[in-house]
């Protein structure tokens, strides 16, 4: 499938597509302000990275992104880790966490503003939330999911608690744990831009935000391309250190199928 | 653990006494196993076979101390089976690996939990990889064999602390006809050559009266012990004793045992 013919073929798609559009957006006189060329967009993708407008933007965002991305993560993991380990703990958070998961996390973002302000903190604090429960609920579901039969074998060779946890709970949760991790890194983005509509200084967020007051159009649909750009890159790079480490897992070893345990 | 065992024949290894197990809640129990009594000596091979769901794999799991039973004891070695050991081997149904680990750390796995010598244990593994002919296949990983050779694997994860007692539930089950016949000579030979405990489970009666110094026949469930029968065919036994009219009488006592328990319920 994936021969150099079938790779240009797939250009000159594109291509076509994007010469239809451009095409179509002509002559029917689509004002510019409801859907740009893509002309129109790549000028303003070129306009604004000659400024260094989008690269110090996007600095701030994928700072926040990534801030929020670890935090929330590892809050995630040690509170999965924790509730899968004790009854008792599960027992008493399990009506807190039920609470909160079943609220859209984004919603809180107004209330996050105003208690930690329009700066960076806010968004890396939206951002952890929304990573925060997609980590843990794994956690807890890998950890606890190891097979019987294995937990027999570990058993019957006199293992402790211990040694059953590190040797077998451990590397059954990974590939849960790393389908958590691709979907938090996705959670993390959104989280950041969300806090950057509702209130911020700088970002990609405030950007298509302030151009949508300015009804810069092709602008917004530029920054709309760099953020799946950026999305792209994100989930590829946890896909990619999840190939590498959990190269035994069956999911891990059959391309393009993406374990989606939420 | 690893001194050289001086096989000291005629003691009694596994000690049974009206064993009974129930699964299941008050209302309405299941009765896997009822007043099971037998023993088995040190340095003897025993095969229990049965139909499917008697519950032998019950018996062994209670004997491995992974279950406790529901009324009457089992002792190993005189003393009351409390909880696993590390002096048991146990080859299960299924492979049941490691798919993070190679073979080979498959195979040490148990020198992993315990603690043991890695690299005496190491060498130890090799040979029996070897023995078992997995050589070349000690850095694949499990999805990489076929379901006999993960069962191999798992063969020699249970030789390789040299427990004294080794507990095996079908472990060649799921094996073709000949591989299944080359792993029983296999094990009668590993067996007769370090002379360890074993109890082995099956419902294939050839393979029960090849293996065995004695074989116990179980009833349908709930499991109770039909008939002990001793295999008297000299060892080591070739390939070939399964064509004697000795083997084929035992074969045809074991059928009829289990044909009669079968007909009551
Ligand atoms: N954990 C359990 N809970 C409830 N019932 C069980 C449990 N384990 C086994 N049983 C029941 O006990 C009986 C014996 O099961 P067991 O697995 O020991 O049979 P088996 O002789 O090993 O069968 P097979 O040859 O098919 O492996 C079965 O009827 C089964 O339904
Ligand atoms: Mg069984």
């Amino acid at each position: 499938m994936n021969t150099i013919r079938n790779f240009m073929l797939r250009l000159l798609f594109i291509a076509v597509l994007l010469a239809l559009w451009e095409a179509a957006v002509k002559l029917l006189e689509v004002p510019a302000f409801l859907l740009p060329t893509p002309s129109a967009i790549g000028v303003a993708l070129y306009r604004g990275t000659i400024s260094g407008l989008y690269q110090e933007n996007i600095g701030i965002t994928l700072t926040e992104t990534a801030l929020g991305f670890v935090f929330g993560s590892a809050g995630g993991l040690l509170l999965g880790t924790g509730i899968a380990l004790s009854r008792r703990f599960d027992y008493f958070m399990s009506p807190i966490i039920v609470m909160f998961q079943a609220m859209p996390k984004v919603a809180l973002a107004p209330l996050i503003i105003v208690w930690f302000g329009l700066g960076m903190t806010s968004k890396v604090v939206n951002a952890a939330l929304v990573c925060f429960f997609p980590l843990m609920i794994n956690t807890i579901v890998g950890l606890r999911s190891a097979d019987e039969d294995r937990i027999s074998l570990m058993r019957s060779l006199a293992a402790s608690p211990w040694q059953i946890f590190v040797m077998l709970r451990i590397p059954n949760a990974l590939p849960y744990i790393f389908a958590g991790l691709e979907i938090a890194m996705i959670f993390a983005l959104i989280g950041a831009i969300v806090g950057e509509f509702v209130g911020a200084q700088a970002g990609l967020g405030m950007l298509i935000q302030s151009m949508n007051f300015t009804m810069d159009v092709a602008g917004q649909f530029s920054i709309l391309l760099i953020l799946s750009v950026v999305g792209l890159l994100l989930n590829m790079s946890v896909t990619l250190v999840r190939k590498r480490l959990l190269f035994w897992d069956p999911a891990s070893r059959q391309a393009g199928i993406k374990p989606d345990k939420l | 653990m690893d001194a050289p065992q001086t096989p000291v024949m005629g003691g009694e290894m596994i000690a049974v006494r009206q064993l009974t197990k129930r699964f299941g809640s008050a209302g309405a129990p299941v009765l896997a196993l009822s007043d099971i009594d037998f023993s088995v000596n040190e340095g003897e091979l025993v095969v229990v076979v049965g139909p499917s769901g008697c519950g032998k794999s019950t018996l062994l799991r209670i004997l491995a101390g992974l279950m406790p039973s529901s009324e009457g004891q089992a002792f190993l070695g005189g003393t009351p089976i409390a909880g696993p050991r590390r002096d048991i081997g146990v080859v299960f149904q299924s492979p049941v690996l490691f798919p993070w680990r190679s073979v080979l750390k498959n195979a040490l796995l148990p020198a992993d939990v315990q603690r043991l010598d890695r690299e005496k244990l190491r060498d130890r593994a090799m040979a029996l990889l070897k023995l078992v002919g997995l050589e070349g296949f000690e850095h694949r990983y499990p999805w990489e064999l076929s379901g006999g050779m993960q069962q191999r694997v798992a063969l020699v994860r249970a030789l390789i602390h040299d427990p004294a007692l080794l507990l095996m539930d079908e472990p060649f089950g799921a094996l073709d006809a000949m591989t299944r016949e080359q792993m029983n000579q296999e094990l009668q030979r590993i067996w007769m050559e370090r002379r360890k405990t074993v109890l082995f489970i099956t419902h294939s009666i050839g393979e029960a009266v090849y293996l065995a110094d004695r074989v116990l026949v179980m009833t349908p469930r709930p499991g109770r012990i039909a008939d002990i029968l001793k295999i008297d065919l000299p060892r080591p036994r070739g390939l070939d004793v399964m064509n004697t009219p000795a083997f084929g009488a035992y074969v045809k006592r074991i059928r009829t045992g289990l044909n009669a328990s079968g007909g009551i319920e």
